[in-house]
């Protein structure tokens, strides 16, 4: 009873949007629900030529009695296949509410396109209720006529390439955020008192700022005749500004100070919790500085090490606004791919697939993250 | 979790689902725009005397656009929005999806009204909005004619503007390229197009700053980041009035759309929200939006009520109009996602 909050919780906000995000992936019902009796009539065609007229005859119906509601759902998941698509059954549709029911109707008469054997293929296609189209398109594959899974044309789509990237710049971020975060959480908890406030202060405020006013200053300090550049230049370092905006040193900085406190905390959190005398007893027995630090205090901060990076990481991988704001042409993540199904074309399926495939990286990551953390002490030592 | 765990779930679904159909009956009508200096002289000229005239409160909100929002909202059962300002290819979408209330002309005043682009079976035009090449005269002092122009890095050093996206891009593409704005889209059908425009995309493909908001590319032009833009023209006015900026505006080979106000289908503030349409479409309400913001309007009696100062900034002034492209919505709905696609595939290149 007592916990039935926590069950509702996870299954409203966790199970169930993951089912829906799971189940938009794969489906693909929205046209067999609209053209049932296109779809039983394309049922024994074998894919080749045109399917008889009984095919156009049955579309033509369909068409007719269409919900609209439900047919602009269905045009939409063949325009995604076809570009044109929708055009060519708005138009067909017309035709079919000019005729009355039954009477015979010559498709390729009203739009010669119908003569192509591509458009009742990519019909056919989709009246199956489930489909890997998705998932294949989210990594730029493709199933060729023959149903064998090749990859699209060169250059007509860059998924795989944006979902690498996306895992370069996580990555990046994670690994430049350790190498700051970590001397800086030993810092805070070898201090104490105001010092030790003031620190852990300058961590925490980032956190305290939307997100978008911290993306707006980089852009102030970093652009071409902004702070940091005058600074440059104006010491002589250089002759010409430095491009720090609008590339992926512009993302990684922005992101770096944006995500460092995920690392900040969980790393101070453990090496606080280190007994104070560990390090002069490893200097009694005769270790140097440097040896007792890989020894003994980089060992048993690695839970701190890692629970932050797999933190920094898995927030870093959904970033949107940052690399939109501060990025060039060539760092965009894949949630700017997502937002673009999802927000502007109302293609759910593939923005279900594209979180499908960050979903399924993140979840690997986590488990060996899990064997990493399960293993212990070992590691480095 | 046992059998009054299982109630209590039961009792918490009551409740959300409680909660949120007695939002939906009682609201007021709810008005959705894009936000920002515009939804502010709005609020003045529409939104604040209907409310008084009618005695009917107005709820407002902005959104981003985008036709996922709206099918979404349509997914969920009852929308929780009345009336929105939608861009054509929304329009388009929703139209053929069934999910706006179809429009009264005779009682917007008759079709004759208003132009014909901003007239259509789900929408009442609302404004002519258009994209245009802008520089800063205080740091560009030269004759800049169109979008050659902008391809001439040699002559006119410096970054370029240009939003992210095949959209507009590729229009721009074509017409630095040569091709008259009438045969832009004939041209973007065929496939040689498509590759024409990228091809002219390559030549300055290192010197472009991709912006995302409309906000970006004039910030940036402020701030001598940028030499020339691609920007939306109402903006670069507000700015020269409120900022004091010295933007400066070629309406060669500008790019057009029109805005359109629709209501949401099974709306339960439908008479209310298409009697609000009818008085945000009246040309004496209208009048008073190009002095403060310089967008075209779709009624046709403006025009007559504006000085010249005014009219002359505006995207609808026939001199404007002169070498100025209509956004073809059809093109796009049916080749976003695959342009899209190729378009990003260009970008990692």
């Amino acid at each position: 009873m007592l916990i039935a909050p926590l069950v509702v919780f996870l299954a409203v906000f966790m199970l169930w949007p993951l089912w829906i995000m799971i189940s938009l992936a794969i489906r693909d019902d929205e046209v067999s629900e609209v053209l049932p009796r296109t779809a039983a009539a394309l049922a024994d065609w074998n894919g080749e030529g045109i399917p008889g007229s009984a095919a156009g005859q049955a579309l033509a119906d369909d068409l007719r009695g269409a919900e609209r509601t439900r047919l602009g759902p269905a045009v939409r998941r063949l325009n995604s296949d076809i570009s044109g698509f929708r055009t060519l059954m708005a138009r067909t549709q017309r035709a079919a509410d000019d005729v009355t029911d039954g009477a015979p109707i010559d498709l390729v008469a009203v739009d010669e396109r119908w003569g192509e054997t591509r458009y009742w293929r990519a019909i056919a296609n989709a009246v199956q209720p489930y489909t890997d189209r998705y998932l294949l398109a989210a990594v730029d594959l493709e199933r060729d006529p023959d149903g064998a899974i090749a990859s699209m044309p060169e250059g007509a789509s860059a998924n795989a390439a944006i979902i690498v990237r996306t895992f370069t710049i996580a990555g990046t971020v994670t690994a430049i955020c350790v190498m700051i975060g970590l001397p800086y959480a030993m810092l805070i908890a070898a201090t104490g008192g105001w010092v030790r406030n003031a620190l852990l202060l300058s961590v925490l405020l980032p956190l305290w700022t939307s997100l978008l006013v911290r993306t707006t200053a980089w852009v102030i300090l970093l652009q071409n005749e902004g702070l940091v550049n005058a600074a440059i230049t104006g010491l002589g370092l250089s002759d010409t500004p430095l491009s720090l905006i609008f590339n992926r040193t512009g993302v990684v900085i922005a992101m770096t100070h944006v995500l460092l406190p995920f690392m900040v905390l969980p790393i101070f959190s453990v090496v606080n919790a280190i007994p104070r005398n560990l390090m002069p007893a490893a200097a009694s027995l005769g270790a140097p500085p440097l040896r007792a630090f890989y020894r003994v205090l980089l060992p048993l901060s690695m839970p701190g090490v890692l629970a932050g990076s797999l933190l920094v990481f898995m927030v870093a991988i959904g970033y949107y606004i940052t690399p939109a704001l501060v990025g060039g042409a060539d760092d965009q993540m894949v949630a700017s791919v997502i937002a673009f199904f999802a927000l502007e074309t109302a293609n759910w399926g593939m923005a279900g697939a594209l979180g499908l495939i960050l979903l399924a990286a993140t979840t690997i990551l986590f488990i060996v993250y899990g064997r990493l953390s399960r293993s212990g002490a070992p590691i480095g030592a | 979790m046992g059998i009054s765990g299982s109630s209590s779930f039961l009792a918490a679904v009551a409740i959300i689902t409680g909660l949120s159909s007695g939002v939906a009956a009682a609201r007021d009508l709810t008005v959705v725009s894009w936000g920002g200096n515009y939804q502010d002289v709005q609020r003045e000229i529409y939104f604040e005397p209907f409310s008084e005239q009618n005695e009917t409160p107005i709820l407002e909100e902005s959104w981003n656009g985008g036709y996922g929002v709206l099918a979404a909202q349509m997914q969920g059962g009852a929308p929780s929005w009345d009336v929105i300002q939608v861009e054509a290819e929304e329009l388009e979408l929703g139209c053929f999806d069934g999910i706006y209330e179809t429009i009264d002309w005779e009682m917007m005043g008759g079709e004759d009204q208003f132009f014909d682009s901003t007239v259509s079976e789900c929408g009442v035009g609302a404004i002519v909005w258009s994209t245009v090449l802008a520089y800063d005269g205080d740091r560009l002092d030269a004759e800049i004619d169109g979008w050659e122009d902008f391809w001439d890095i040699e002559t006119y050093p410096g970054s370029r503007g240009l939003r992210r996206g095949p959209k507009l891009t590729l229009e721009i593409a074509l017409m630095a390229d040569g091709v008259p704005p009438e045969d832009v889209y004939d041209t973007l059908r065929t496939d040689e197009g498509v590759d024409r425009a990228f091809a002219k995309l390559d030549e300055i493909k290192n010197d472009i700053v991709w912006w995302e908001a409309g906000a970006q590319p004039l910030q940036l032009l402020a701030s001598g980041e940028l030499a020339m833009t691609a920007a939306y023209s109402g903006r670069i006015f507000a700015a020269n009035e409120t900022e004091d900026r010295n933007f400066e505006v070629v309406w060669n080979g500008s790019i057009y759309a029109v805005d359109s106000w629709v209501v949401l289908s099974g709306s339960p503030n439908k008479d209310a929200a298409m009697e609000f349409i009818r008085f945000a479409s009246l040309a004496e309400n209208q009048a008073k939006m190009p002095p403060e913001i310089p967008y075209g309007m779709s009624n046709v009696d403006v025009s007559n009520m504006l000085s010249d100062d005014v009219l002359e900034q505006l995207p609808t002034a026939p001199a404007n109009l002169e070498g100025a492209l209509e956004t073809d919505v059809n093109f796009w709905v049916d080749n976003v996602e695959e342009l899209t696609g190729r378009f990003n595939a260009w970008l990692a290149q």
